[in-house]
């Protein structure tokens, strides 16, 4: 079987086993009345219809109208995750170029690197939360689309993954292959391109790939105070109000927000399959040396 | 002419600190145009540091080094310096040929004469036909010829050697050998070659400069009279066992001290 016939196989398989743990842990608590089979202590989460709906309930909610008479659910979720990604791909594009600058210029100046980091390490603990609606108001006075306000909201946790790991990835050329760089009397410019830069494309993506989620998350969490009826944010914000009357639609705009990131993380691992060789892989470059140890 | 010159050369790591290390004292030490010298010494003689010097990837504590009579730096602006390392040192996601056209694109080298250097210095390292490989299909002996080829690309005057074949096994070791001295004498560069290796040393060099650790000094200067084309003859030779015993008091003289 190829590769990728393994992988879909896999991943079904997964899907599968997480489908019957959910299953299996509902009918087990419905069959025991709520608690552990032959003991009295409860479980720690209900089995009733309102706190986990059935699989297929929920997959079926996605099939019926979100609301009496409107569009199917899903048509409505997949407009707002799309409406939503907008914002994220814009924000996870302006917070990585953010931050491979940030990499580059902590690379030439130790300076900049030890009076900045502070701050660009501070900026990540403060949640996005309580910065999210001061970026509404500041960017109130200026006519920016709203999106693109949300769009900043999300860059604001995407360049994060994004300068850490540009550091480490400019920094990791052999010292021997920088001192040829200097026998050359190569430019810095040139040192940055011709060997900094693609020896640090294999730490790169991976912190896109975390960019990647991290916008996401930026674009649905800045959509609230943004008060934008149209994407992710404001649906599920809704079915959460509304959890107890319809948990499946909350469960459902789940499934959908997790697809948006599926599908802009693959993209992401697309490109990187496309531009990194498969011997500098982080990822893969380890597993085929260990196999060859393993099977000489 | 001289092609290097060092006189009075003194080199302080970390002067003044906790951590002062005199790694060099007192070098005098001039390389002729186009001849090979070797540096041999146990570990911690600063034989390294000297290259790297001559290099100017550090500058001398005390004393001047001249290169082709200016600056070490002002030769280097000139890229006057071709250098290999024990690592071959190849960037990984370039083809072999782009391994050896790198130094070319930095000096703007226009292409079509890029790719004639290239494809010429494979021919002379005996890896035209692996091109379009990448590193990792090589074999390490054969890294190390690439890496050679890529310091010969630009045809600098002076090829500073770090122990380049240090990491090599015993037989791929002599035959890279025999293929330096063929290049050298085709190229006629001036090397200087750092080594362990007193055969290495021996079969390679015009002359070979022995050093003591702790400072690194030049004790003594052996020169090798062994005629050239030297081959796989020659490491049989009875002059040649002379040497190797020469360079080996040498180097037992520095141990006692």
């Amino acid at each position: 079987m190829s590769a990728g016939g393994r992988r879909v196989l896999a991943f079904l398989g997964i899907l599968t086993v997480f489908v019957l743990l959910w299953e299996g842990y509902k009918w087990m608590g419905v069959t025991a009345g709520g608690v552990w089979p032959g003991t009295s202590i409860e479980l720690p989460v209900r089995t009733n219809e309102r706190s986990m709906p059935h699989v297929w309930d929920i997959l079926f909610a996605l099939f019926r109208p979100a609301r009496r008479g409107g569009d199917l659910l899903l048509w409505v979720l997949l407009r707002a995750a799309l409406f939503t990604w907008r914002s994220a791909l814009l924000g996870f594009a302006f917070g990585s170029l953010v931050g491979f600058g940030l990499g580059v210029m902590f690379v030439r100046s130790p300076l900049a690197e030890r009076g900045l980091m502070p701050y660009v390490v501070a900026s990540q603990t403060v949640p996005i939360l309580a910065i999210a609606p001061i970026l509404v108001v500041w960017a109130g006075r200026l006519s920016v689309p709203r999106w693109v306000v949300v769009a900043v909201i999300s860059a604001y946790l995407a360049f994060f993954p994004v300068a850490i790991n540009t550091l480490r990835g400019l920094r990791s050329p052999q010292a021997e292959a920088s001192e040829l760089m200097t026998s050359y009397a190569a430019s810095p410019r040139q040192v940055l391109w011709k060997l900094q830069a693609p020896a640090a494309l294999p730490y790169l993506f991976p912190a896109l790939k975390i960019a990647a989620t991290a916008a996401v998350i930026g674009a649905i969490v800045g959509e609230l105070p943004a008060s934008m009826p149209d994407g992710l944010g404001r649906a599920i914000l809704n079915f959460a109000s509304a959890f107890s009357a319809a948990p499946a639609k909350l469960f459902a705009s789940i499934l959908v927000a997790s697809l948006l990131g599926i599908v802009f993380v693959g993209a992401v691992a697309g490109a990187e399959r496309a531009v990194v060789p498969q011997s500098m892989r982080l990822d893969a470059a380890e597993t085929p040396a260990a196999v060859q140890e393993a099977t000489a | 002419m001289t092609a290097v010159r060092l006189s009075g050369v003194d080199m302080v790591f970390n002067p003044g600190t906790g951590q002062e290390v005199k790694a060099l004292a007192g070098i005098d030490l001039a390389v002729g145009q186009g001849e090979f010298v070797s540096l041999i010494g146990p570990s911690g003689c600063g034989k390294s540091t000297m290259l790297r010097l001559i290099g100017d990837l550090i500058s001398p504590t005390v004393g001047a080094v001249a290169v082709n009579g200016k600056t070490p730096s002002a030769a280097r602006i000139d890229r006057d310096y071709g250098m290999v390392f024990q690592s071959a040192t190849l960037l990984e996601w370039r083809k072999i040929r782009a391994n050896v056209e790198l130094p070319l694109e930095i000096m703007e080298t226009d292409k079509g004469e890029r790719r004639e250097r290239a494809e010429a210095m494979l021919e002379l390292v005996g890896l035209a036909d692996f091109a379009d490989h990448y590193p990792w299909q090589l074999s390490g002996g054969m890294q190390q010829r690439v890496s050679i080829a890529r310091a010969l690309a630009f045809e600098p005057s002076i090829l500073l050697m770090d122990e380049p074949f240090g990491a090599l096994d015993e037989m791929t070791r002599e035959r890279m050998q025999a293929e330096l001295l063929r290049i050298w004498s085709e190229t006629r560069t001036t090397v200087v070659f750092v080594t362990h290796s007193i055969p290495e040393a021996v079969f390679l060099s015009n002359r070979v400069v022995i050093m003591s650790p702790r400072p690194g000094r030049i004790t003594r200067a052996v020169d090798i009279d062994l005629p050239q084309p030297r081959n796989r003859e020659t490491r049989e030779d009875q002059r040649f066992f002379e040497l190797l015993t020469s360079v080996r008091d040498g180097l037992r003289a520095v141990e006692d001290m």
